[in-house]
């Protein structure tokens, strides 16, 4: 399975302020961890609100409001995406992560929607009976 | 923490750590089977401290340490009972024993390497060549290769255990072999990680289309090889090979779990990640060589198909051109077969089927379910629809996929009236 690592925005990263050379380093360090877990499928660091917009849509409506945008915490700095057995995993790799702010902060761990999550459908009856056929037939 | 809780991280650490484990011991004890079993004790001393004493602070390096102390101490005892007993027949000076301090600090990555080529060591059978690798390297349990395989758990615990036996026996050494032997052995290795994938890919027995779980492990191997060997274009062939043919894996099965075939996919779902992974795998090992061998080949023709918005913008022409270059490098009746079909598309049906007429002789294809498949796609298309429709109840006969067979029917029925 695969989860979305989300890094929210600080006010240095609001500020466009670059992470420290040390910062940089230790995060270098442990993104080729994950490479060579094989764990790692993508990543990247997100530019400051600033040079952002929304889009706010309400009805047919749709009106564009451009950043920088206030409320910090709940803003978006940065991601990865790995692919793991299950949670349990996810989050050990992720506590390895060095801390990436300079004051308190989270990283938000999301898992993505897989082919067994598109609810009820033959499709996913079927493998579901398969799933078990398997099993009856080893016992 | 609660304690199914602790479980859980203790289970996630193990995952993480545990090939590299037991590559570090088995550098340390030259069997990779006692090397398991060491790790193994080393994980059940976690299971038993660390629920009550909580987890340690680096917990991979505590699992380390306490099975390379494991191993110290087996190590010592061999010596010990070596220098009383020189009848055993070769003398274990100090040779025998590397510098253990520094053994200690060695380079991980190069022990799993080595862990990865003795588990694909042609001296094993292939198919304990790939339940030796998913259990040392992939960790996967007995019962998980058995599912995966469709086979009794006990054949799979035999498999591993002989597999393990044999390697003690032949005296496999534990490194990555040089000069000419290291082409040879890492085929073998591309070879295993690229079964794997094909087994979760299209499953060869039994109902079950797509196993996911398979072509992940798969992937991840591949992942994990390309960053151990990243010198070895034919390793980053493998591993585009595998993401793009992975990036179709959700479109290629139906609302009814019939399969899809490439042309007729919703390209929409192709998962775009992967492709774009896939294609930078692909630079990666064009950038390393001139000479494409047969996984950078067989990868180029794949990005060929993903690189197309719609199968009608497909470049057939250059894929055809491909397959002659593949056919030249590593030439089998199935490359020639999925050349006739790439040279059909790119220069009508007729040319075709004068190539996959020259193969309906070949005996390596007789109980092949694709060659009279695409002869009757060919025949279909050229008007002669009484011969596709043999040419479809043929195939049926032969695949041992119900999946496909009930499709093969469908097209053969769809000529009869």
């Amino acid at each position: 399975m695969r989860f979305m690592v989300i890094v929210k925005a600080t006010r240095d990263s609001e500020a466009g302020k670059m992470p420290s050379e040390e910062m940089l380093a230790a995060m270098a360090k442990f993104n080729e961890e994950l490479v060579k877990a094989g764990v790692m499928l993508d990543g990247a660091g997100l530019k400051p609100t600033s040079q952002g917009a929304r889009i706010r849509f309400s009805g047919g409506q749709r009106s564009v409001i451009d950043g920088p945008f206030t409320e910090t915490k709940e803003l978006i700095a940065g991601y990865w995406i790995i692919q793991v057995k299950n949670k349990a995993e996810a989050i050990e790799w992720m506590k390895r992560c060095p801390n990436p702010y300079n004051e308190d902060g989270e990283i938000e761990l999301r898992q993505f929607f897989e082919l067994e999550d598109f609810g009820e459908s033959p499709a996913v009856e079927h493998h579901k009976a398969v799933g078990e056929q398997i099993a009856a037939q080893k016992n | 923490m609660s304690a199914p809780d602790t479980h859980a991280t203790i289970e996630a650490i193990w995952r993480i750590e545990r090939a590299k484990i037991i590559a570090g011991l088995a550098r340390m004890v030259r069997d990779v089977g006692r090397a398991e079993e060491l790790a193994q004790d080393a994980l059940l001393a976690a299971l038993q401290r660390w629920p009550g004493q909580g987890i340690p602070d680096n917990p991979a390096a505590w699992l380390m340490t306490a099975a390379k102390n494991r191993a110290l101490d087996e190590l010592r005892r061999a010596k010990l009972i070596a220098r009383k007993h020189e009848e055993l027949g070769r003398e274990m000076d100090e040779a025998d024993f590397p510098d253990l301090d520094a053994a200690l600090d060695d380079d991980i990555g190069d022990d799993l390497l080595r862990l990865i080529f003795t588990a694909c060591h042609p001296v094993l059978a292939t198919e304990a060549r790939v339940a030796l690798t998913l259990r040392l390297i992939g960790g996967l349990t007995t019962e998980e290769i058995a599912r995966a395989f469709l086979v009794p758990e006990p054949t799979v615990a035999q498999r591993i255990v002989r597999a393990k036996r044999a390697l003690a026996e032949a005296r496999v050494p534990f490194e990555v072999p040089g000069g000419d032997a290291l082409a040879e052995r890492l085929s073998s290795v591309l070879e295993v990680i690229y079964l794997i994938f094909n087994e979760g890919y299209s499953a060869t027995k039994g109902d079950d289309w797509v196993r996911p779980a398979l072509c992940e492990e798969a992937l991840r191997l591949g992942r994990i090889l390309a960053e151990l060997a990243p010198d070895a274009p034919e390793v980053h062939g493998l591993a585009a090979l595998m993401e793009i043919q992975a990036s179709r894996l959700a479109a290629r099965v139906g609302p009814n779990g019939e399969p899809v075939l490439l042309l007729e996919q919703n390209r929409a779902r192709w998962d775009q990640l992967l492709i774009r992974r896939g294609l930078a795998a692909l630079t990666r090992a064009e950038r390393l060589t001139e000479e494409r061998g047969p996984y950078v080949l067989q990868a180029a023709i794949a990005a060929c198909h993903a690189r197309a918005r719609t199968a009608g913008e497909t470049d057939w022409a250059r894929i055809a051109g491909l397959y002659d270059e593949l056919a030249g490098r590593a030439p089998s009746p199935v490359v020639e077969l999925n050349r006739a079909v790439a040279v059909a598309m790119a220069h009508g049906p007729a040319a075709g089927l004068e190539l996959v007429d020259a193969l309906t002789a070949e005996p390596t294809l007789k109980g092949y379910h694709l060659l009279p498949s695409v002869r009757g796609d060919f025949l279909k298309k050229l008007g002669r629809l009484d011969e596709a429709r043999a040419e479809f109840e043929r195939a049926a006969a032969l695949t041992q996929n119900a999946r496909e067979r009930k499709l093969l029917l469908d097209r053969a029925a769809a000529l009869a009236s």
